[in-house]
């Protein structure tokens, strides 16, 4: 028989890792939020001020901007994806030459490092080397200079993200509809169904699991983006990258506002996690249906 | 560019739909792939031959700038290599840090990948054989960490790193130690994750006999499921290396001169005095490559990895 103490046994070196990385970090945190504590202030040790800290962030303009720039960055970077993704592995359902040629190259940016990712979009996009702004320009007359222009830099960043992550919807929406039956789809296209009708309501619902946890995944990810832009744009120009996890970095090693760092950093944890927790609560169904079939 | 994406864009709504198929589905047969038109087979070729451009231009223009000499840089949109030189890459592989970062980037990833996995392999048996009272809840809580924000951590480690893991004039600070350590906090759900999914496929009867026949619980893992692991355990180190080698945002901010990483280099290189383009296109080169070559023996598996933490 397995003995429990066994299981804890062999449990117990992640755990304490993950208490000393994970938990203790964030129970820190939590006491760091309602301090006063700021190594540029007069007093520089960590004072209990209640809720000063959280009045302070309802009304921080900068802090709010932020996580606006944020959310909706995420909104479109991952609608753009799910689309492009999607349709994208719809082509890859198909056979045509050099089908798995493309596939393999489509995978390329899935592990390259986000930093890394930022310096090349950079050296593409920085007006007198990149050469898209000069024949945007050229060719078109659009004047692109991530450097001056907030719209622009803001969508260059949507469009990095683009390159980076479209080809991870891809993939996993593309073993989402390899794993759909064929029945449903045949008795449609003999019933003489239009496209647009089988895609509605045959294959959207049935590739809905895969498609939520797929979007889930992104925005995760989106919402939490700092390496790119802290590469690309700085945050700026003026705010209009500044995204949430950057404006916390000035908080915390610019403005050394250890305290108010700590209410934004717990504010930065709850945004990510309401929109996790709803999207949990839709997929947990799909959870139940898994680990009963395990 | 632009008419890459909006061809990209345009063809996809209508694209799959487009071309009806022709032949009649065989009953039966397996949904992958379906047979199209000739002329429309050569018509999704177009269409990812231009996707693929996308891809593969933004990597092809870094290797052209790295490889051109600095003089010829500025100015010049010529998008095939005008000059070939090696002066960027010497510069910066000579250049007097980049050893000291290329070796601390290579430790901390390396140490980070093997401990995550060592003690990962422990946990994912215990979860996926043992029946632990809350399992589900540690399993879920193991995750939240892979998924939470990195810079909501920032400060809380900062603090830890400076103020509370110190013993006398020593400080987790600065130190490949300290990064090793730190980056369990995303590695080890991870491989928790990939390895318990790969344990529950294993057949339970295995251990039982091993048991049956005098095992204890270590035996049994080491003769039974280890074996049968061992792909998995690659992947599995193949991936947390990788993250481990990509981190930026928490190296930038936990070192300073000694532990500094690659990717740290690379902000640096963007710096006050101007930035000298050739050399950042050449480091670059060098961050992304271990991701970009290694993506090719992780094919199988990358959705699995990259899933890893809200599927489950």
């Amino acid at each position: 028989m397995r003995k429990r103490s066994t299981g804890w046994l062999l449990l117990a070196p992640s755990l304490v890792l993950m208490v000393l990385a994970g938990l203790v970090p964030f129970v820190y945190v939590a006491w760091t939020a309602f301090h006063r504590w700021n190594l540029n202030a007069v007093t520089r040790d960590a004072v209990f001020n209640g809720l000063d800290n959280v009045r302070r962030l309802v009304h921080d303009e900068r802090v709010l901007d932020a996580t606006r720039t944020t959310v909706l960055f995420a909104v479109y970077a991952v609608g753009s994806q799910l689309v492009i993704g999607y349709g994208l592995a719809r082509l890859l359902m198909r056979r045509f030459p050099g089908r798995q040629l493309f596939r393999t190259v489509h995978t390329i940016p899935l592990l390259v490092a986000p930093i890394a990712v930022g310096a090349t979009w950079r050296i593409l996009l920085v007006p007198g080397l990149g050469p898209l702004p000069h024949y945007l320009e050229q060719w078109f007359g659009w004047h692109v200079d991530l450097g001056t222009s907030g719209t622009v830099a803001f969508w260059s960043l949507v469009l990095v993200d683009l390159w980076h992550w479209t080809p991870f919807v891809t993939l996993s929406l593309l073993a989402g509809l390899s794993a759909l039956p064929v029945e449903p789809f045949e008795a449609a296209r003999v019933d003489g169904a239009p496209a647009w009708r089988i895609l509605w309501h045959i294959t959207l619902p049935m590739l809905k699991p895969v498609l939520i946890a797929t979007a889930f995944i992104r925005l995760m990810d989106a919402l939490r983006l700092v390496d790119e832009a802290a590469m690309l744009t700085k945050g700026g120009p003026g705010d209009s990258t500044r995204f949430l996890g950057l404006q916390l970095v000035r908080i915390v090693f610019e403005n050394n506002d250890y305290g108010y760092g700590g209410t934004v950093s717990l504010f930065a944890l709850y945004v990510t996690l309401v929109i996790s927790w709803a999207l949990y609560t839709v997929t947990t169904g799909i959870k139940r249906q898994r680990a009963h079939g395990g | 560019m632009a008419e890459t994406l909006s061809s990209a864009v345009a063809g996809t709504p209508n694209g799959p739909q487009a071309v009806p198929a022709v032949a009649p589905p065989r009953p039966g047969a397996p949904t992958v792939p379906r047979v199209a038109k000739p002329i429309g087979r050569w018509g999704w070729t177009v269409v990812w031959a231009v996707f693929s451009v996308f891809t593969l231009l933004p990597v092809y223009w870094l290797a052209v700038v790295a490889l051109r000499r600095r003089v010829d840089l500025m100015g010049n949109y010529t998008m095939w290599p005008t000059s070939l030189s090696l002066e960027n890459i010497r510069a910066v592989v000579t250049s007097d840090t980049f050893v000291r970062y290329l070796s601390n980037s290579v430790v901390v990833a390396s140490c980070n990948a093997a401990l995550s996995t060592v003690v990962a392999i422990g946990a994912a048996y215990a979860l996926s054989r043992f029946r632990l009272p809350g399992r589900d809840n540690i399993f879920f809580w193991l995750l939240t960490n892979r998924m939470a924000p990195v810079a909501a951590f920032l400060l809380p480690v900062y603090l830890l790193f400076t103020r509370v893991f110190t013993f006398g004039d020593w400080s987790l600070l600065d130190t490949r130690i300290g990064l090793i350590l730190l980056y369990t906090v995303f590695n080890v759900p991870f491989a928790v994750w990939m390895l318990q999914g790969m344990i529950d496929a294993i057949p339970e009867e295995l251990d039982e006999a091993a048991f049956v026949d005098g095992g204890g619980t270590i035996r049994v893992l080491w003769s039974v499921i280890l074996p049968i692991l061992k792909p998995g355990l690659a992947v599995t180190v193949i991936f947390t290396w990788i993250f481990a080698w990509n981190e930026f945002l928490f190296a930038s901010r936990l070192t300073a001169v000694e532990a500094r990483t690659i990717p740290t280099a690379l902000a640096e290189y963007v710096g006050v005095t101007g930035t000298n383009w050739g050399e950042l296109a050449a480091l670059a080169l060098v961050t992304m490559a271990p991701g970009a070559v290694l993506v090719g023996f992780l094919q199988r598996h990358i959705i699995a990895g990259l899933t890893a933490g809200a599927v489950k």
